[in-house]
């Protein structure tokens, strides 16, 4: 019987986890891509676009991701007439939120390249977006991997909030296995361990990563 | 799209969002306090190198850090009533929170620690300054200073994640989010109205500690 279900828990909760996984996946890439644009009208000359940027960034910063969740799958619907799935309303709140903080980890590293770089390009008859994209960009790509990383660990631990609005991933099929086995100890520590796999390594390899770029400055 | 927006209806339960954002901030507060007691005690242990001492903190403080804190509220919370252990929402919800901040302060207050160069200590013993006084005049002041924007901003991530606790029942904001809403299926405006106010939270902490700070830290310098 307990080797029942402590198998039966695990397999369960490992095809769980490639919800947590793909979660992880849309939220990282597609707050990504939407903190890189947030990040270029950030630093802009256009006044504008740096205020818009600057209060999107404070804004999702300073309120909690579960309250936008709760906006988009509670609230939106109310709003537009149609219910959002949960899929829907996690990646859209979860790409919302992680595209607030890589978009202002990235700006730190492009700040960090010296304005001389940015002036060789102008001399060079470089356009602004020109001197961006191929002098100061990939200069600042390689310094912004080791935060990267380490902020894709919040991420991956981000995506437990979804269970919240009843969408199946890890964290909710842990809660269902417990309500079924009463076994709480044994489910959660299972489940904080898969967790556990998943963002310790990245957490190690950010921070080695980060001992190593620091080395050959 | 017939549908109206109104934000009236949340003036009548204004009583109910008072409680409810001071109950936010009491539950960070004594968690904070706690879980900076923790942080203290525990960097203080790793400086003495003893491994009886450092691998279980080093595993405490990794365990905390790389899981979701939703997933350690639950083990908390079901965990010790599974024992038998009766334990409100509320306690077990400020126990979470507490371990939880505690293994962010122990990394904080290490690196803080740590950030004190050696050669002052000597500076300071070749002065013929005792202990205590190394201490208290040289690495406290700098210590503090060093890890004080880590630990406020800390503090306010803390205060935003501490939403999750009404998902157990613990009342706080969130949890009278929640309650508005089934009052008055009005989700939308509810849910804004909260994040707005949660967001005021956040920014009124950040005003206040760097208000603090430029008070405070006026007279040592910075490095």
């Amino acid at each position: 019987m307990q080797e029942f279900v402590f198998f039966d828990a695990l397999r369960t909760l490992i095809w769980a986890t490639q919800w947590t996984l793909l979660l992880s996946l849309i939220a990282f890439t597609c707050g990504g891509a939407l903190g890189l644009i947030l990040m270029v009208m950030r630093i802009s000359p256009i006044r504008p676009l740096r205020w818009f940027s600057r209060f999107y960034i404070e804004f999702f910063q300073g309120t909690p991701l579960l309250m936008q969740l709760f906006l988009i799958f509670f609230g939106l619907p109310v709003l537009i007439g149609y219910n959002i799935s949960p899929l829907l309303s996690a990646s859209i709140a979860l790409t919302i939120y992680t595209a607030a903080f890589l978009s202002d980890i990235w700006r730190g590293c492009v700040e960090a390249i010296p304005r001389g770089q940015w002036e060789g390009g102008a001399a060079l008859g470089l356009s602004y977006l020109q001197q961006l994209r191929f002098v100061v960009i990939p200069q600042a790509f390689r310094i912004s991997i080791p935060p990267s990383i380490g902020f894709l660990v919040q991420v991956v631990k981000n995506t437990s909030l979804t269970a919240i609005i009843g969408f199946v991933e890890l964290t909710r099929q842990g809660q269902i296995l417990n309500n079924v086995t009463f076994r709480p100890f044994l489910i959660f520590t299972m489940v904080g361990a898969i967790y556990f796999l998943i963002c310790y390594p990245l957490s190690t390899y950010s921070k080695s990563l980060e001992t190593k770029l620091s080395r050959q400055a | 799209m017939d549908y109206t927006l109104s934000f009236s209806f949340i003036l009548r339960y204004w009583e109910l969002i008072v409680t409810s954002v001071w109950l936010t901030i009491r539950i960070c507060l004594i968690a904070t306090v706690l879980g900076l007691s923790i942080g203290t005690i525990f960097a203080g242990l790793q400086t003495t190198k003893l491994p009886i001492f450092t691998a279980p903190i080093r595993a405490y403080v990794e365990i905390i850090r790389n899981t979701p804190f939703l997933v350690q509220l639950f083990f908390f919370f079901f965990g010790l009533s599974s024992m038998g252990i009766s334990i409100s929402a509320y306690a077990a919800a400020l126990i979470a929170l507490s371990i939880n901040t505690g293994a962010y302060a122990t990394e904080i207050i290490r690196a803080g620690i740590e950030s004190v160069s050696k050669g002052q200590l000597d500076a300071g013993y070749a002065l013929g300054l005792s202990r205590l006084q190394v201490f208290k005049d040289i690495i406290l002041g700098q210590a503090v200073r060093a890890v004080y924007p880590s630990i406020t901003n800390q503090f306010i991530l803390f205060m935003l994640g501490s939403s999750v606790v009404s998902v157990i029942g613990a009342q706080e904001l969130t949890y009278a989010a929640n309650f508005l809403q089934s009052r008055t299926f009005r989700s939308f405006e509810v849910y804004l109205f909260v994040t707005v106010v949660y967001f005021g939270l956040s920014y009124f902490f950040r005003m206040l500690f760097h208000a603090f700070e430029s008070f405070a830290f006026a007279k040592i310098p910075e490095r």
